[in-house]
């Protein structure tokens, strides 16, 4: 901090400027991380960012589990959709290993990623709400919240930190309960967003708070590295699901929603948006994977066997299924080595995991790229010269998961 | 016609010789590697080059090799051409002694942070940094975490018996 | 919980001098007495009906505890309606999530900032214990530095998990005896912790 150089607005005639220190304490919702904020009154001359309020040193733990322990910790990476986290990493180490997924595993993938997605926007929108003061659109979609958490429940067991999933494909079949929730929410959620959006898209307050709040051009943001719906935001329609299409993204049909001047209200209507998006794209799997008859209709795990734990009443009957079965607890199978890069659309932009095996049972580096790290950096252009409320709304509308930040 | 790893590394040998070594195609994604003076020239002509247009820096980070010695720390950058959608690595070795590296932050704003968090992690010391500090870790913390012979665990924890938690 | 009080535990034998005569209350009349143990219990039901909580979140068991404020599971139904930020103002610290080492300072100085009586409850097993990120940049529960009272396991704990942990406060606070903070027991345990 002393090393700040404060530059004073011309003809200003205060020449003594505040400090204010905005966190690492937030009032809950946000994450741990900090903000140093030079005040001259109430603009923002400048920020200085501080993170590693949650340091939790993954890619050390990483470099000590085998391949299927390090899941739990990718759910902790942007906790507020696990499932793409699990999802990317299982991911990245079937493309290390060479497994090939089944289209039927692929859809339900994309089912839960999507509904992940519609979590996580969830609640970066309404939390943009409450920071601007309008928490009734918080409550009010906590509740479908719940709805997908129900879902995830039926499926692996877990609420919020999903572990969702194997190497090879998913622990065991969709329930009938499971598809009956995901009917209820496709009923009901659609109305939910209409009347979120109803009350905040074109209320006047809220645009007069978010308009113009941390604008970003398009080149600049391409220099810091954005991704993701801020990216979007700002005008570029990068998305990983098209460019680099994973888990047979390229059957579905949906729009990227791109917006024009990358400020608050850009960023909270297309987050809105990309929910739509995704609740299509859900009822086109949907709809996929019912298609699926007969005995393609239980798949739900790829064929292979020296990676997929195999089921427990044939571990305790037959020999090849003991044999594997310790052969991937003991750690005995082989793991090519090699390095693999691969990326995820995340809620945030694009996660990728950078995974160098040397052919151990545990990676010899692992390496996140975690967007909101990444784009955290341009937070101090983005406010500079705004007043103190925008900034606050700024950092919400960036959607940081401290977790994410850290890892 | 689309960009390919063969025309990329066409170019590149055409632009630097044999400066540039080492090329690899894991998984399908051009990987190559450079000695570490010439990074910000390489990552240069790939910015400015009409044809290659390498502008979006996806991630930066360092490995630790400690069983080749001259050669331990690498860093490794992931660059994304996103009019053509493709993607190369790029890596840097360098010794344990000195490790310097010019920084990348003229060229990508993104290489900021990622500068410093692998010098919090690996003690990269990138030349030209505007502000490298710690980043992830505690400030006073005098070692670096992530090199290999650093253990995990906190040293000094005593509810936590080593038998019984397989270390 | 009347911790019975002692008078004169080594009685004066009578003076002729000083001419007063010292003897020991008849056993079962020792104690706190009626109208204190009453006003224990009223101060107990109306805090623990009250409490103030000071949600620390910051990470996965702090959306868990978004979860719990929703209209789902409804924290507010506790007394709990009214979230303080400042720690000045509030009688509960939930630390939600994993502490890090960077995070024990400013943990320990909101601690710190909490006015008598306080407690503090640690949701999920990183507050609790460091968790599954046994790490160098992990603090290994957050009884390392401050003195915890309720502790709930779970990673993270489902909603109805946090429930409980907090219905145990109230049990803590609805019984607490109005002399406990000053008691040597209390002072020593803050000095383990170094807090004065």
């Amino acid at each position: 901090m002393n090393e700040h150089h404060i530059k004073l607005p011309e003809g200003s005639i205060e020449k003594i400027s505040t400090t204010l220190n905005l966190g690492p304490t937030h009032p809950a919702t946000h994450g741990v991380f900090q903000n140093i904020l030079e005040l001259d009154g109430e603009r923002v001359v400048s920020a200085e960012q501080t993170v590693g309020y949650i340091h939790r040193a993954f890619e050390k733990i990483a470099e000590r589990r085998p391949l299927y322990q390090i899941t739990p910790l990718t759910d902790r990476l942007n906790y507020c959709s696990s499932p793409i986290n699990n999802t990317g990493w299982h991911l990245t180490c079937e493309k290390l290993l060479g497994v090939k997924i089944p289209k039927r595993v692929d859809y339900l993938r994309i089912i839960i990623m999507e509904l992940a997605r519609i979590s996580d926007h969830l609640i970066c929108n309404s939390v943009v709400g409450v920071d601007s003061g309008a928490y009734t659109g918080f409550l009010y979609v906590m509740q479908y919240r719940e709805l997908i958490y129900e879902i995830y429940e039926e499926i692996c067991g877990s609420r919020l930190t999903t572990n969702i999933g194997r190497i090879g494909g998913f622990e065991r079949n969709f329930t009938n309960t499971a598809f009956e929730k995901l009917d209820r929410f496709l009923a009901e959620y659609p109305a939910v967003l209409k009347e979120f959006e109803n009350l905040f898209n074109r209320n006047r307050i809220f645009m007069e708070r978010t308009i113009g709040a941390g604008p970003i051009s398009e080149e600049r943001a391409l220099n810091y590295g954005f991704t993701g719906p801020n990216l979007r935001a700002a005008g570029v329609d990068y998305d990983v699901r098209v460019h680099t299409p994973y888990s047979s993204y390229e059957d579905f049909n949906f729009d990227i929603p791109v917006g024009r001047t990358g400020d608050c209200y850009d960023r909270f209507l297309v987050r809105n948006q990309e929910m739509w998006q995704s609740i299509s794209i859900i009822r086109q799997a949907y709809q996929k994977v019912q298609d699926f008859k007969g005995a393609e209709a239980e798949v739900y795990h790829a064929d292979a066997p020296a990676y997929y734990l195999p089921q427990k009443k044939d571990v305790y009957t037959k020999m090849e299924a003991l044999i594997w079965h310790f052969k991937i607890i003991m750690g005995e199978t082989d793991i090519p080595p090699g390095e693999v890069y691969h990326s995820v659309e995340g809620a945030n932009g694009e996660l990728g995991f950078y995974l160098i095996s040397d052919g151990g049972r545990t990676p010899y580096r692992l390496h996140f790229r975690r967007p909101c790290f990444i784009y955290y950096q341009a937070y101090s252009e983005l406010t500079k010269g705004s007043m103190l409320s925008d900034a606050v709304i700024v950092m919400s509308s960036l959607n940081l998961i401290a977790g994410e930040m850290d890892a | 016609m689309s960009l390919t790893n063969a025309t990329i590394k066409e170019r590149l040998i055409g632009k630097f010789g044999d400066e540039v070594s080492h090329f690899e195609e894991p998984y399908g994604l051009l990987s190559f590697e450079s000695p570490k003076e010439n990074n910000l020239k390489v990552m240069q002509f790939l910015f400015d080059d009409p044809e290659l247009r390498f502008q979006f820096l996806t991630d930066l980070c360092a490995v630790h090799f400690p069983g080749q010695p001259g050669r331990e720390l690498a860093v490794v950058y992931h660059l994304h051409n996103l009019q053509d959608n493709v993607r190369i690595r790029f890596k840097v070795f360098s010794g344990i002694e000195k490790p310097d590296i010019f920084t990348a932050t003229q060229l990508f704003s993104s290489a900021n942070w990622m500068e410093r968090e692998t010098f919090d992690f690996y003690g990269v010391n990138f030349v030209g940094h505007p502000n490298l500090k710690r980043i992830l870790n505690v400030d006073e913390m005098d070692y670096f975490p992530m090199r290999k012979e650093f253990p995990l665990e906190e040293q000094t924890r005593v509810d936590k018996d080593d038998a019984m938690f397989g270390r | 919980m009347s911790r019975p009080v002692r008078f004169n535990i080594h009685p004066i034998t009578a003076d002729i001098k000083n001419n007063i005569s010292l003897t020991d209350m008849p056993p079962g009349h020792t104690g706190e007495g009626f109208f204190a143990t009453r006003l224990n219990d009223v101060v107990g039901l109306a805090r623990k009906n009250s409490i103030w909580p000071l949600p620390f979140a910051t990470s996965c068991c702090g959306i868990e505890f978004m979860a719990l404020m929703g209209s789902h599971y409804d924290f507010a139904r506790f007394g709990a309606e009214r979230l303080g930020f400042s720690p000045r103002q509030c009688d509960l610290l939930m630390v939600m999530g994993t502490i890090a080492k960077k995070m024990g300072p400013p943990l320990k100085q909101v601690y710190l900032q909490m006015a008598e009586p306080r407690w503090v409850m640690a949701v999920g097993a990183c507050a609790a214990s460091g968790g599954i990120f046994d790490s160098y940049a992990v603090l290994q529960g957050i009884d390392q530095i401050i003195p915890v009272d309720v502790y709930v396991p779970g990673c993270p704990p489902r909603p109805e998990g946090i429930i409980d942990g907090f219905m145990r406060i109230q049990d803590l606070v609805g019984n607490e005896s109005l002399r406990r903070r000053n008691s040597e027991q209390y002072q020593s345990l803050m000095d383990s912790y170094g807090i004065q």
